[in-house]
């Protein structure tokens, strides 16, 4: 639905009215953004002194490696992702019971945790088993062990969302299961759930910020160190930096997800929706 | 087993802050999110603009660094707050924008029809959309609207790393001072959060199947 419906084009007094509105809702928010403004203005958050700590060769390196830090975990755990949520999305499709069940109960088993806990989980149990991993590897199996599950399901919903008939057309021309979904099915499904697929890399990405909590030098461990090194009124600018810089590739990947959705809607006619709670979390 | 049964208490003070943190982000993050959408779908292009501009923003930004803003960068404007309360504040601005494309999405799920029905027979837009829509739109969005609080729960783990000692925290603190029995104490406190999670999870499906007939 349009939400043009729920409205006539404004006549006269409409356009009055809604003009009173915007020139209200524009009042109100400058009101808000006002007193925002001068909260910070009256503790010092404006002063030229403290935005030119961006300027500083040093302080742009920290973060400079920071962001390669940043895209290298949600790169890598992005791959890793997807080769593991294809081989779920497989078993639980399977029409072998105990295979399919097991790995269902795995999906939602790490779908329904926290996947800080996750993350602390790896980091401070495996050391007692006697496996030691780096703090990159212990975020990038966190991540995957969270991701692969959603990216599984991603997969399955487009597997499912196929026409019978590929599925029946498959097996008439002699293919067995396993060709039948990756010669026919998986192809034709992964053009319908690219879009998802990259507005999952999205929420990875977001989510490899918790790094920080184990001492992984991305964005925001870099911002800390700094901030703590310079000081606690530096925290406004390089907090503000550092979301601008996580605000800018991700507004970029989501804008490529839906010009995705836009066009494979063009051409297939549908897609497979990303939820947004697995956006949220 | 006994590092679990010895610490029931933090088990069951991290649970509860983890259900009051959750409760309360849910409550105030689901009036903002539905008035965000709202604004979104209103004739006046500045409130559009800005609910979208605010979403936008918010679902591009890691939940870790809302909590940064809330946590650092308020106390530098002079404005102090119990860690729970920051925690509140992060959580609730950061789940407002899914709460807000979670109702949106269930107003573009009802037919044009009734748009159309409702203002021919002469409803306003707010009459329309109070009326005709929304008691439709809720009933669609209720599974997605669960499936954020899920999210929302899962997401109140990060108040851990800012000074709130909910079930994360507890797990943490018990974990170090349990050298022998981390797998134990963590699983607890996972399962704790599964006690959260699948019943929820499992009334989304539910709600969707019942929905799903009502069509």
């Amino acid at each position: 639905m349009t939400e043009a419906v729920l409205y006539d084009a404004a006549g006269p007094r409409g356009r009055r009215r809604i003009l009173i509105g915007s020139v209200a809702g524009l009042l109100l928010l400058a009101v808000v953004i006002g007193a925002a403004v001068a909260r910070l203005a009256a503790n010092g958050g404006l002063e030229a002194e403290l935005w030119r700590v961006l300027t500083r060769g040093d302080v742009q390196r920290l973060l400079a490696r920071a962001l390669v830090a940043t895209l290298r975990a949600a790169v890598v755990a992005m791959v890793l992702s997807m080769a593991v949520g294809a081989v779920l999305a497989v078993g639980r499709l399977s029409r072998r019971r105990w295979l399919a069940r097991p790995v269902g109960a795995w999906v939602e088993l790490f779908r329904g945790l926290p996947l800080l806990l996750l993350i602390f989980f790896l980091f401070l149990a495996l050391p007692t088993v006697g496996v030691t991993i780096s703090t990159f590897w212990t975020l990038v199996a966190g991540l995957t062990l969270y991701n692969s599950a959603v990216i599984g399901e991603i997969f399955r919903a487009g597997i499912l969302s196929l026409p019978k008939g590929q599925t029946e057309a498959a097996y008439a021309i002699g293919l067995r299961r396993g060709q039948a979904l990756r010669m026919i099915l998986l192809p034709q499904a992964v053009r319908l759930m690219l879009p998802a697929l990259v507005s999952q890399a999205v929420t990875l990405l977001k989510d490899t910020s918790l790094g920080f909590v184990i001492g992984y030098s991305e964005l925001l461990r870099n911002g800390r160190t700094a901030v703590e090194f310079l000081g606690g009124k530096y925290s406004i600018p390089i907090y503000t930096a550092i979301a601008v810089v996580y605000i800018a590739v991700n507004a970029s990947l989501s804008f490529t997800a839906r010009w995705l959705d836009r066009r494979t809607r063009r051409q297939l006619g549908r897609t497979v929706q990303p939820s947004v709670a697995d956006e949220a979390a | 087993m006994d590092a679990i049964l010895d610490n029931l208490d933090a088990y069951r003070q991290g649970f509860v802050t983890t259900l009051a943190l959750t409760v309360v982000s849910t409550v105030l993050a689901l009036a903002i999110g539905t008035l965000l959408a709202a604004m979104r779908v209103s004739p006046v292009p500045i409130l559009r603009a800005a609910g979208a501009t605010y979403v936008e923003v918010v679902r591009n930004t890691p939940l870790t660094v809302v909590f940064f803003f809330a946590v650092f960068v308020l106390p530098q404007l002079d404005i102090r707050l119990p860690f729970f309360q920051f925690a509140v504040i992060a959580v609730t601005v950061y789940h407002a924008a899914f709460f807000c494309e979670a109702v949106r999405s269930g107003v573009n799920s009802v037919g044009v029809g009734q748009a159309e029905a409702a203002r021919s027979i002469g409803l306003t837009f707010t009459q329309s959309l109070r009326l005709v829509v929304l008691p439709q739109a809720f009933r669609t969005v209720i599974p997605p609207l669960i499936n954020v609080v899920i999210a929302l729960t899962k997401n109140t783990s990060i108040a851990a790393a800012f000074g709130v000692v909910e079930l994360t925290a507890v797990g943490i603190r018990l974990a170090n001072a349990n050298g022998d029995a981390v797998i134990a104490i963590l699983v607890g406190i996972a399962l704790c959060y599964l006690a959260l999670t699948l019943p929820s999870g499992w009334l989304a499906g539910q709600v969707e199947r019942r929905v799903a007939i009502a069509r």
